[in-house]
């Protein structure tokens, strides 16, 4: 049922089930929002989207209030105004004055809408939250006491996540946001992922900085510090830096890092090449042996955790290839070390991702390979783009490079792993070759493209009927785990991506990227595979090399011991 | 473990609704909500630990370490506050150096928060295991902590 309310003065169309916010939005009138997150329902917490009801003479919260027939609605009234004021300087009355020194600087939308509202000076003073700074985590610091409560990071980590490691602990003016029996991070069962300091309005939750570390690294004159960035970085930078969204920046990128004093440059792509060598050809093995399926990808470390936590049970179905970015790392401790003539100690590995719970995959204890850990320090898109600024890297004014070779080529299979279901489609390229000797007809599997929370497809390679499925956002994937779990069994092959779209939506991508900027990496990612010749891992010539001068052949002796691993189950809180 | 087992059984129903008396079954035999204790209720109810300790440190009359042997209630209702029962939380704290909600570390004295004990005409009151202190001041307070700290020894 359609009908109109009157909004400052003017009829605007609503629709029955619509809040206030909903006709608002579409009728560009835009009123201040802070706990109000998208496809969630409104918690009226934050109070920021107040607007004037004109009949009962009520301030209401437009995010949670529905539209009726007859409504007089103000949302700039005088009485509006003043109130939001108010709410700013309430929220800012026992928050931190150290902007100077806060991550989130120029990217916060408490500082926005202070200034926005023209709040000058501090009108209220309240006592400080004293909760203590939680760097437990090797992935994620919170400081509850940049927190203001709005309770986006509980919301995103129940419903989109699954996870749940955080809610309001307390009540009233003693309420803040903890784990279970506010212990550390680390021992919760949060996986990493990041999700909830891209919805952070401050700067309450931020990644853990490593720049210390390598600064120190690449000023060490002994040490050879080598770069990998992940598939996504290319195409999700602009954002950070003011270049044009979802372009592919990959030759000015390879230029930036060499500017900074990094020794070799390489595209995570290459190992993801080499990741779908070794996982397609476990897959093979997994169906002709009739080992446990179906498989389930385990490039995603956000995933993988849950996995152990949640999952335990199904970690025999967890593909034992490592990641693409310690695949990386443990191939360039040791072929490329080897080749360059490098004490593999004294090479330091960085990895650029657009991902916080890489931070953690880098440290654990199964990513060491005779006490040399695959990767030493990984920082996220937004921390690359700081990381250029400190070395006066001017962006907008560099020619594009290539990466380093070996192991710096890669195909467009590769690159693909950036988006959900670029590893099943990589994987199934490769798997298709394999399995027939002829390569997939136009490559392309569009069933397992784009942002759908789960695609499921049948493939057919000669006479093998595979099904596969596709899911991003953990809480997404929960629900086809249960279906595995009860005992689905037309599904052999499974990715999960625990990021909304797969990695381009990761935890360590720029804060505020919307829809239209996400939907434009996807396309980027895609286009590049359209336009690229090489599409296949397998015919890529420096991974051919690789196994002819190095690894012999995938899941061979020397992959089994660098490029494999076993999972285990994780006791945290959950 | 097995006490809380019985406890859950007795809620044929998992439902997220039974969780506040579930909690309040489970202090009553224990005396707190043990890490253990909520973990389990968690896996019944199919709800993370940190949603059941959001619940359960909403409310005051949950407590998340065992008992002490001392027992202190002391009253926050308004007949006390506006007799100076603040002051006398301040200095109870003070005085065995943990706040309300916890246990000392020699598990002899454990703080309680409650909203009225009903007992106005004595305020500020405090109990020690279920037994009435009148009129407390801070030397008051002194004389009756070290009052059982003799006791003990």
């Amino acid at each position: 049922m359609n009908y109109t309310i009157n909004i400052n003065n003017k009829e605007c169309s609503a629709e029955q089930g619509e809040t206030i916010l909903d006709v608002l939005k579409r009728n560009g009138i835009k009123v201040p929002t802070l706990c109000h997150l998208k496809e969630s329902m409104p918690t009226g917490a934050c109070r920021m989207c107040i607007v004037e009801d004109m009949k009962s003479g009520k301030l209401i919260t437009s995010c949670s209030f529905p539209a009726a027939p007859g409504m007089e609605i103000k949302t700039h009234s005088q009485r509006v105004v003043e109130a939001r004021k108010t709410i700013i300087e309430l929220l800012l009355s026992n928050h931190p004055d150290d902007c100077l020194y806060c991550v989130r600087d120029k990217n916060c939308e408490l500082q926005n809408l202070s200034e926005e509202h023209h709040v000058r000076e501090r009108r209220i003073r309240g006592k400080k939250n004293k909760e203590k700074l939680d760097l437990s985590s090797a992935s994620i610091v919170r400081d509850p006491e940049k927190c203001i409560l709005c309770g986006r990071c509980v919301t995103i980590c129940e419903e989109v996540m699954g996870v749940s490691c955080i809610d309001f602990i307390n009540r009233g003016n003693k309420a803040f946001i903890g784990t279970s029996f506010n212990q550390g991070l680390n021992t919760s069962s949060c996986i990493n992922c990041g999700q909830c300091i891209m919805v952070c309005p401050t700067g309450a939750l931020t990644e853990k900085n490593h720049f210390a570390e390598i600064q120190s690294a690449i000023n060490d004159q002994n040490k050879t510090v080598v770069v990998q960035y992940a598939p996504s970085i290319s195409v999700s930078m602009s954002e950070e830096i003011g270049l044009e969204p979802g372009m592919d920046n990959n030759g000015i990128l390879n230029a930036a890092l060499r500017k900074v004093g990094f020794d070799f440059i390489f595209d995570s792509s290459f190992a993801a090449d080499l990741t779908i060598m070794e996982e397609s050809a476990e897959l093979i093995r997994r169906i002709t042996n009739e080992e446990t399926l179906p498989m389930i990808t385990s490039c995603c470390p956000g995933w993988v955790k849950y996995a152990e936590e949640f999952y335990s049970d199904l970690i025999p179905n967890l593909s034992t290839c490592k990641s693409p970015q310690q695949m990386m790392g443990a191939v360039v401790k040791t072929y490329f070390a080897e080749k360059q003539g490098i004490n593999p100690e004294d090479i330091y590995m960085v990895a650029i991702m657009p991902c916080t719970a890489k931070k953690f995959e880098a440290q654990r204890e199964e990513m060491v390979h005779k006490g040399i850990s695959d990767v030493d320090a990984v920082l996220t898109t937004r921390e690359l783009t700081k990381f250029l600024k400190l070395y006066g890297v001017d962006m907008f004014n560099i020619d594009p490079e290539v990466t380093d070779s070996p192991l710096g080529f890669r195909s467009s299979a590769g690159k693909m792993f950036g988006a959900s279901g670029g590893v099943m489609e990589a994987a199934i390229r490769t798997a298709h070759f394999k399995l027939t000797g002829k390569e997939l007809v136009n490559f392309t599997i569009p069933q397992v493209r784009g942002f759908e929370k789960r695609k499921e497809t049948q493939i057919k390679i000669s006479d093998l009927e595979l099904g596969v499925a596709v899911v991003n956002g953990m809480a997404n994937a929960k629900v086809l785990l249960d279906e595995i779990r009860a005992g689905r069994k037309d599904i052999q092959f499974i990715e999960i991506m625990a990021c909304p779209g797969g990695c381009i939506g990761g935890g360590g991508q720029h804060i505020g990227t919307d829809d239209k900027q996400l939907a434009q990496r996807m396309k980027t990612l895609y286009d590049i595979d359209k336009k690229e010749t090489l599409k296949v891992s397998h015919k890529n010539p420096e991974i051919i090399e690789l196994y002819q001068n190095f690894l012999g052949e995938p899941l061979g002796h020397k992959s089994h011991e660098l490029l494999h691993t076993h999972y285990q189950k994780r006791d945290v809180m959950i | 473990m097995g006490n809380i087992k019985n406890i859950l059984e007795k809620y044929q129903e998992p439902s997220r609704d039974n969780l506040i008396p579930i909690l309040q079954d489970i202090q009553e035999n224990e005396g707190y909500l043990s890490k253990e204790s909520v973990v389990q209720v968690g896996s019944y109810l199919n709800l993370p630990s940190s949603k059941i300790y959001g619940v359960a440190t909403f409310y005051n009359q949950f407590r998340f370490l065992p008992k002490g042997k001392f027992h202190i209630q002391i009253c926050r209702g308004t007949a006390c506050h506006v007799l100076g029962s603040a002051t006398v939380l301040q200095e109870l704290e003070k005085q065995l150096k943990v706040k309300a909600g916890e246990t000392t570390r020699d598990g002899l004295f454990s703080v309680e928060v409650v909203a009225c004990i009903g007992a106005c005409g004595l305020a500020p009151v405090i109990t020690v295991n279920g037994e009435f202190f009148a009129k407390i001041t801070p030397d008051s307070l002194q004389a009756i902590i070290e009052d059982y700290k003799n006791k003990e020894q």
